[in-house]
């Protein structure tokens, strides 16, 4: 008999709507165990192509299957640094599910039949964070004389920042806010990752001897000139996808339309979700309509729909995506917690215009319904508009969240830093090098808007060839 | 980020405003005229955007001046010499275009006139003959007046009600000067509704006039779009793009609305932490 997929445990969409704690709780270790013998352990396993890093994902979940949870927490770390949360924000029924042999062919994204790879990584990763497992460093007396300096401190930047002092070099992580995490802190919600989470990755890079300096924006306080006159031997950008797309419709700057970067970053790095006792205020509205179809949106209508509960008003926020469900670029287990959750969804819909009342607040958005024709360069089917569909939803708050470019203060202050046709820095793909002979580059600066583990796989190439050439010149 | 001066400049009817030194030496070695920074005076403060007033790159201090007036500012004001703030990040912003234009005008209204002082010493350090407006609702209000006066070669006061200098609005003296004479640019800084009108009476005599807005903002890194302006109908990012602006592009009202887009949530935290 097929074995059935271990659900994984996850408070109650009742209980959770009214607070920011994580939703998914984790497998235990019996369900861990159950799970991981589900595993076919194929002969030539597809999983692991799925993955952006290359996990060996057969020999960590054989490890599970041993209960040698050590070194199942080991061979991802091999892979992976940041394995707790990869197994909570990675996108896997796009990546190892999607590929796992026991997802059905053709399919969009993961069967349901698919090894929980991800909740499994997330059980290892919690496990060598619970038992303190460090990953054993391999200081180079060499290397340890050279200084780099780490501009972002997202996931790039912490991945890259990890790799290097690993083999001791010193590395020093400017961060513009007054927090660290980049992403991981004012993007998603702690809902989804919990501080604690990122706080043991940031801890353990400090106990590595990583220096951070937070309230620093380089480009404006030190230029990349000024950096390697510092004596930064190598410098590493990962400046991140920070820029808010808009709609660009009429309206779009009255009261109470946020981009979604704003609503987020009030709500988890500011903690506004807490006012008064934390003094940045955000507002909800009572018909509340989140534009979009990705994480962000998705993260955005969650949030809305707390921020309601906690002020006492019914749960109404809804997602408008001009695609259908299929398209949404998301999680489905976010689309799904979502939906849970009491989010609406309303498909093939794109706003036209917002109306506003006299003190310049949002009040109604002018709706166009739309229909699936030929697929655009993203692959995906494009929304074709139908006339005369023009329709009104009451809207008292709208969250943007189509989209989110590379943030340009570094790239303007740089002339000499090339880009590409969407402002992303360019770089050698191998070495992961820009331009500037030093300054290399990873994580949505490069890619545009991606995922942790992708921002990861570069950081780490760039690593790598940063110490490659270190040691060269250590040598010489 | 420690305090190393505090200085009450004004303390009238309510209105106190007040300047703090601060030890920022990267800040200093960089800022230019015009450029701002953010702060957070607490750990649960909200992230709020300065305008530099001064900078002391030897000392490598950096000078605020503010006027107490929302919880954020009022919690600043509480703060003495010796503390630290949590946050402190800067300098951001473009700074103000410092040439030779030839003729200027700077017009200060309330607080405002703090701003303006590094651009009249950088602006007449580029050649230019600085005439300086400054307004204010009376006489005890007025301040920095003797510094203004040292940085241009012509002064005017305005106040509301006469009690100094001539009585009227500093667009009122504005429009005499334009009548009289040709000017270049004129820089404003000030409560909004004066940069609109200053903005309007430049634009019958169609001079160049650069404001420096004050819009909200979150991260002041060019990533919320909290300080999106509309300038001659483009949507602008305060932080990242201004905060000087085109004077007769920018979409008044709409600044004026969206300023406003918190005063609920201002007046219940003033009222439930009036200590603060």
């Amino acid at each position: 008999m097929k074995k059935e997929p271990i659900k994984v445990k996850e408070a109650s969409a009742q209980v959770r709507v009214g607070n920011f704690e994580e939703v998914v709780k984790g497998y235990s270790e019996a369900e861990a165990l159950l799970e991981a013998a589900r595993c076919l352990q194929c002969k030539n396993p597809l999983c692991s192509s799925g993955c952006p890093v290359g996990i060996d994902i057969k020999k960590f979940i054989y490890h599970i299957t041993q209960k040698d949870y050590a070194k199942a927490y080991f061979t991802i770390r091999e892979k992976s640094n940041f394995p707790s949360i990869c197994g909570r924000v990675c996108p896997a029924e796009y990546q190892c599910r999607k590929a796992c042999v026991l997802t059905k062919k053709g399919s969009p994204f993961a069967s349901e039949q698919a090894i929980n790879i991800h909740f499994l990584e997330r059980f290892a990763g919690d496990y060598g964070k619970d038992k303190n497992l460090d990953v054993p460093v391999e200081k180079d007396q060499a290397l340890s004389k050279f200084k780099v300096a780490v501009v972002g401190s997202g996931p790039a930047g912490l991945c890259c920042a990890g790799e290097l002092a690993r083999k001791g070099i010193q590395v020093d992580i400017f961060e513009s806010l007054h927090k660290t995490g980049g992403v991981l802190r004012y993007g998603i919600p702690p809902f989804r990752l919990p501080w604690d989470v990122l706080d043991f990755e940031i801890n353990y890079l400090k106990k590595l001897g990583v220096n951070f300096v937070t309230n620093f924006l380089v480009g404006k306080a030190k230029s990349i000139k000024d950096l390697f006159a510092q004596g930064y031997a190598k410098i590493f950008l990962g400046l991140g996808a920070g820029v808010p797309s808009f709609l660009g419709i009429k309206g779009e700057n009255l009261c109470n339309i946020y981009s979604v970067n704003e609503f987020l970053t009030r709500v988890n790095l500011m903690s506004a979700y807490k006012f008064p006792e934390f003094h940045t205020p955000v507002n909800i509205g009572k018909n509340v309509l989140i534009v979009g179809g990705g994480n962000t949106a998705m993260d955005a209508a969650r949030v809305a729909l707390r921020l309601q509960k906690i002020n006492g008003l019914p749960l109404n926020t809804t997602v408008i995506y001009r695609r259908t469900e299929i398209e949404m670029p998301a999680r489905r287990l976010e689309i799904e917690h979502a939906r849970e959750e009491g989010i609406k969804f309303e498909f093939l819909v794109q706003p036209k215009e917002f109306i506003g009342d006299a003190q310049g607040f949002v009040k109604k958005m002018i709706c166009l319904r739309s229909k699936l024709g030929e697929p655009d360069s993203s692959g995906r089917r494009r929304p074709v508009i139908i006339e005369g569909s023009e329709f009104q939803l009451d809207c008292d708050l709208c969250v943007i969240a189509v989209g989110l470019k590379a943030n340009q203060i570094l790239i303007n202050a740089t002339p000499e830093l090339q880009t590409d046709k969407y402002s992303d820095v360019k770089v050698d793909s191998e070495s992961m090098e820009s331009s500037i002979k030093g300054v290399f580059a990873g994580g949505d600066i490069v890619g545009g808007e991606g995922t942790v583990i992708e921002a990861m796989g570069m950081a780490k190439k760039a690593a790598k060839r940063m110490i490659e050439e270190l040691a060269k010149k250590g040598e010489g | 980020m420690k305090i190393i001066n505090k200085k009450i400049i004004n303390d009238v009817g309510g209105v106190r405003i007040t300047q703090l030194d601060i030890a920022s030496a990267d800040i200093a070695a960089k800022a230019l005229p015009g450029q701002f920074i953010m702060l957070m005076a607490s750990e649960k403060g909200e992230r709020i955007p300065l305008t530099l007033v001064n900078t002391d790159k030897d000392k490598g201090i950096v000078s605020l001046i503010f006027q107490e007036a929302g919880f954020t500012t009022k919690s600043l004001g509480k703060l003495e010499p010796g503390d630290t703030l949590y946050s402190l990040v800067g300098p951001l912003g473009h700074p103000t275009e410092i040439k030779k234009y030839g003729k200027v005008i700077l017009v200060g209204g309330g607080v405002g006139i703090a701003e303006i002082l590094p651009v009249a010493h950088a602006l007449r350090q580029a050649g230019n003959h600085i005439t300086t407006i400054l307004g204010s609702r009376n006489k005890d209000l007025l301040i920095l007046e003797e510094e203004l006066k040292n940085a241009s070669d012509e002064i005017h006061i305005m106040t509301d009600d006469g009690s100094y200098g001539k009585k009227g609005f500093t667009t009122d003296m504005l429009k005499e000067l334009l009548g009289k004479d040709k000017y270049d640019l004129v820089y404003s800084v000030g409560p909004i509704p004066m940069m609109k009108r200053v903005a309007m009476v430049t634009q019958e005599y169609k001079v160049k006039t650069l404001v420096s807005l004050n819009a909200l903002m979150v991260d002041a890194t060019g990533m919320c779009g909290c300080c999106r302006v509309s300038v001659f109908g483009q949507v602008k990012f305060s932080c990242v793009d201004g905060p000087d602006f085109d004077g007769a592009g920018v979409d008044w009202e709409e600044l004026e609305k969206r300023n406003k887009v918190y005063s609920v949530q201002e007046k219940h935290i003033c009222n439930i932490f009036p200590a603060a």
